[in-house]
């Protein structure tokens, strides 16, 4: 273990010194690079408290002069008819799929079968194919299976189109899972599900994040499926209510920043609500490939 | 490493969670079916990209108007916004393939439905244009513009004008402007002016509008039935006539436009107009709802005439370069008979007159009560009355899709390089690929 | 007969998947090829064959060299961008910091707006507009004094698509950041604690014994980067629209498909684009499946 290069330990003054030092000047870089990150969200804040006489381009730094809510009524308006609609296709779509993952996930890595790694990789190469050039005929073959149209369409899709990434973030988790603990459910004759539910599912819950947190944004900005699967605009997600608020002729910029921050609200209290259990998730390995 | 161990209570809460799951589509699936209801129930689902503006506004009042006279068969409005229709088209196309129209669509008049009359997507309705008696009451050019194959597939709604030079009088007064340009060579006379007196001398947009300024730029120079023939299976693109168009064109790009144009709407390059940072602006008249209306609606609110005013494109004048939103009777539409009176109802004059000065376009019925259009509306129904038609090549009356996006190609490619000859080469290639 | 029962289960489990991936992956994979080889090419589908018409009209087409190019730049400048900033975020929390959940969360919000969304506030910021119409970062660095940074961002001839990249770049780093500090966290203490022991300074530990340890996440990174990259839609067309200075093979794959109706050549751009992404998973997979054989 010891290939590094000896050299004289300092005195413990000095190191303390030093260490204040980096300390001191971390925290200045990460302000910086946290002001720089979040320069984009001050615009749309800023943004969207204008009024539209005052929004464009060209005062995008500028504070309002006349400070209004009407963009963000007006998005209100516009959106909460559809975040109905994306609680009904998200909540389903993610615990669904992720569940779904967790099985593949074991599956493929601690109740092996032969050619299991070959299926992984099928699995795989499914996130890499170009959704735009297969929704005409995506869209026929759930009409030819006749699944019930609308929001549960849309599920189905993510579901499906979820599988590679969720079997991933699984597959590499449960591969950190000392083998120890699955001989020693064996040795108590355990079949697959029991070895599942008392050994596996149990020490889940980082991956189960992980994969949620991935999920749920995926899901909730999708556009192309949402537009493309649900016909009827009553039951369309938010994303396209906020695509929406671009006019076809003059775009109301205040209104589609307001329209814009709203439909990121939630995603926002998902990752804030679940960021603690994100890096767990992560440290176990649920990426680390 | 700390992991998270849940309990087995947390487990049966996981799983019963899931059970909750796997409810909700269901009641999602049970709200749409009760939505959409029994197949005796109508509803007249009409599919637009009007999502915004004096457009939204307009089809407001259209579908206030027929709610009040068809109560049993309410309005369903589906509108897609983005990219000028293309998110639209592109929702459009994958419907129609799946076999579930809308009763009505929107597209532009012209070769722009084409592919769907080809398709057989869309059913004729010539009888409409006898039964109403649109034949009668809309400009023969028009009707003769749409006709395909001697038959006709949409009811226009209104007419936009798109050349259209729109000007500053203010800053062509301090540039020494005397009077405004009516032939190429005045126009770069009075463009040198500007750039002397320091403002921009037309300003522009992204990819899109600088294709509208090159079809004004062609319809300028090669003349009504120039245009009119580049589009037959005959044309010549390889002309001098064309080549000089291309010069130009060229020479605007090269001179006489501001740099960041491909990070302009067209919207922002109008804005310039009245702000008096440059001179003229070669737009549709959907610049004029911009300028003119109200700043509720993200509009300049500026007065017709004195703020900003309006001419013929140089050397156009005496030519309406059309283009038309209208409505097509979709086949295996749900409930045609709706459909076909929606239809009726677009094309009488009660429609056009109530749709069209909230929009800012004209009717393409020529009994429009002038009355009720502003300042430069009534201006274009003057010319209206008038003028030899050349359909929009931007705007989908003169060349189909296909065609159309060749062009982009050549003139992105274009606009890259600045290369005429190639231009030309690459617009001969669209003609002769597209051409029919 | 007793082997297939011990993982016969395993198999059961993911074979519903493993029908599902087949046919609305694969089977739309296979869709796709067909059509790319067809001679459909307008509204009306058309099953005749035409061959590789379609990619021999493509190797022809100066816009999709333009796209290549404009997708090469992007990518290159979108994961080196990315792994760096990520790497950077993640190194500076990696000792722990007071408020590090609150910088995570920062660090991590802009992955939440969609691209539609930010897309709108990035071309505000990257506006390229000169002399005294100018605005945005262009406005800012000015008044910095740092004028050599004022330039014309997405609208440049020919490194555009790289400041098109920051918007990418700006989503994307806080999650490499998450991915890369759970890497450094991944290291366990005590071989750090060992390092320290035998004398070595900071900098030799984390050369030597924390670096070697990222290199599978750094292929994890580069993976969900790449996919994203090359698909990339959204963000092009809420910042540049589909104008050709800023167009990529997705946008042009759309163009062709929903604009133009040339089925056939939009399906080859499809197709041409799953092959330039097998060459970027296929050695991530040979590998895992080694690295996994050798522990």
């Amino acid at each position: 273990m010891s290939t590094v290069a000896q050299a004289p330990p300092l005195a413990a003054p000095v190191r303390k010194r030093r260490r204040r030092r980096t300390i001191g000047l971390k925290y200045v870089l990460l302000l910086i690079l946290a002001v720089i990150i979040l320069m984009p969200v001050y615009v749309l804040l800023v943004t969207s408290f204008k009024g539209v006489i005052e929004t464009d381009a060209a005062h995008a730094w500028s504070l309002p002069h006349l400070w209004s809510v009407d963009a963000w009524r007006q998005a209100w308006t516009q959106l909460s008819p559809n975040m109905r609609n994306s609680f009904e296709l998200v909540i389903p779509a993610t615990l669904l799929s992720t569940m779904l993952g967790a099985l593949n996930g074991f599956a493929l890595s601690k109740w092996r079968f032969p050619g299991a790694d070959l299926v992984f990789t099928f699995f795989l190469f499914g996130m890499f194919i170009p959704y735009q050039a297969v929704m005409i005929p995506l869209t026929q073959l759930l009409t030819n299976i006749h699944f019930p149209t609308g929001i549960p369409s849309l599920i189905f899709a993510h579901i499906v189109y979820g599988i590679p990434i969720t079997a991933l973030i699984f597959r590499n988790y449960y591969a950190t899972i000392p083998d120890e603990l699955m001989e020693a459910a064996r040795m108590d004759r355990a079949g697959m599900f029991r070895t599942f539910w008392s050994v596996v599912l149990p020490i889940s819950m980082p991956a189960f994040v992980v994969a949620l947190i991935w999920q749920f944004t995926s899901i909730w900005n999708d556009f192309l499926f949402a537009v493309f699967i649900v016909t009827d605009p009553s039951q369309w997600p938010v994303t396209v209510a906020l695509n929406n608020t671009t006019g076809s002729l003059v775009t109301p910029y205040n209104l589609q920043m307001a329209a814009a921050l709203l439909a990121s609200a939630p995603t926002l209290v998902v990752y804030i609500l679940l960021g603690r259990y994100f890096m767990r998730g992560l440290m176990a390995g649920a990426l680390k490939g | 490493m700390s992991k998270i161990i849940p309990g087995s209570r947390t487990r049966l809460a996981l799983v019963a969670v899931l059970a909750l799951v796997l409810v909700l589509p269901a009641a999602a699936s049970a709200r749409t079916k009760s939505s959409t209801g029994s197949a005796a129930s109508c509803q007249l689902s009409v599919f637009s990209w009007w999502t915004g503006g004096g457009e939204a506004a307009g089809l407001t009042k259209l579908i206030a108007i027929w709610n009040k006279q068809n109560p049993t068969c309410p309005f369903k409005n589906e509108t897609v916004a983005g990219g000028a229709g293309s998110n639209a088209k592109a929702v459009l196309a994958q419907r129609l393939a799946a076999h579930k129209p809308p009763d009505s669509f929107q597209g532009h008049a012209g070769k722009e439905l084409q592919d769907y009359i080809k398709a057989g997507q869309v059913e004729p309705i010539d009888f409409i244009y006898t039964q109403y008696g649109f034949d009668k009451i809309m400009p023969k050019q028009l009707i003769s513009q749409i006709t395909y194959q001697g038959h006709l597939y949409s009811v226009p709604v209104n007419i936009h004008r798109a050349n259209v030079l729109w000007y500053n009088p203010a800053v062509l007064k301090k540039a020494g402007i005397a009077s405004v340009p009516k032939t190429w060579a005045q126009f770069t006379a009075a463009l040198d002016k500007a750039k002397a007196a320091g403002v921009i001398p037309l300003a522009l947009g992204e990819q899109w509008t600088q294709k509208h300024l090159f079809e004004t730029v062609l319809i300028s120079t090669l003349g009504v039935s120039g245009w009119n023939q580049l589009w037959t299976k005959e044309g010549d693109w390889n002309s001098a006539g064309v080549k000089t168009a291309i010069d130009r064109f060229n020479t605007l790009l090269a001179k006489y436009t501001n740099s960041d144009a491909g990070s302009l709407t067209w919207q922002d390059a109008g804005k310039l107009v009245a702000d008096g940072k440059a001179a003229f602006n070669i737009m549709g008249d959907w610049q004029d709802g911009y300028f003119s209306g109200s700043t509720a609606g993200g509009n300049l609110a500026l007065k017709p005439g004195t703020a900003y005013n309006w001419a013929a494109v140089p050397g156009s004048d005496g030519v309406y370069d059309w283009l038309s939103d209208s409505f097509t009777l979709p086949k295996g539409a749900p409930h045609r008979d709706a459909a076909i009176k929606w239809l009726a109802f677009l094309g009488s004059e009660k429609a056009q007159d109530t749709f069209n000065p909230v929009k800012g376009s004209i009717p393409a019925r020529q009994d429009a009560k002038t009355s009720l259009y502003g300042p430069y509306l009534k201006w274009a129904l003057q010319q209206w009355k008038t003028d030899k038609l050349a359909g929009s090549l931007t705007h989908g009356v003169v060349a189909s899709n296909a065609w159309n996006a060749a062009i982009d190609s050549a003139l992105g490619l274009f606009i890259q390089g600045h290369n005429t000859a190639s231009f030309q080469k690459a617009l001969v290639a669209a003609h002769d690929k597209n051409a029919s | 007969m007793k082997r297939i029962r011990r993982w016969g289960p395993g198999l059961l489990l993911v074979s519903p998947s493993i029908v599902l991936i087949a046919v609305f992956v694969y089977g739309l994979i296979g869709w796709n090829i067909k059509v790319s080889l067809s001679d459909w090419r307008q509204a009306q589908p058309s099953s005749g064959y035409a061959g590789l018409r379609a990619y021999r009209d493509l190797f022809h087409d100066a816009v999709w060299s333009l796209d290549l190019r404009h997708i090469l730049i992007f990518t290159v400048v979108f994961i080196v961008g990315t792994l760096f900033v990520g790497w950077t975020l993640a190194f500076l929390l990696d000792k722990g910091v007071k408020g590090e959940g609150f910088f995570r969360a920062i660090y991590l919000f802009p992955m939440a707006v969609s691209f539609i969304a930010s897309g709108i506030v990035w071309r505000w910021l990257m506006n390229p507009a000169p002399g005294d119409r100018e605005t945005g970062l262009n406005a800012v660095f000015d008044h910095a004094g740092l004028h050599f940074l004022v330039n014309q961002w997405y609208l440049g001839q020919n490194w555009g698509m790289a400041a098109m990249a920051m918007p990418a770049v700006w989503a994307l780093s806080g999650y490499i950041m998450a991915l890369f500090l759970a890497g450094f966290r991944g290291v366990p203490e005590e071989l750090r604690e060992a390092a320290r022991m035998d004398g070595a300074s900071e900098y030799r530990v984390y050369r030597h014994v924390v670096f070697p340890h990222l290199r599978p996440v750094t292929l994890s990174a580069l993976i969900i980067l790449g996919h994203i990259s090359i698909k990339v839609f959204d963000l092009i067309v809420a910042v540049g629209g589909k104008q050709l200075i800023t167009q990529v093979p997705a946008v042009y794959m759309w163009i062709q498909i929903y604009d133009a109706q040339d089925y056939a050549k939009g399906a080859a751009i499809a197709t041409l684009l799953l092959i330039g992404i097998s060459v970027l998973i296929i050695p991530y997979l040979i590998f895992t499946v080694r690295s996994e054989r050798n522990a």
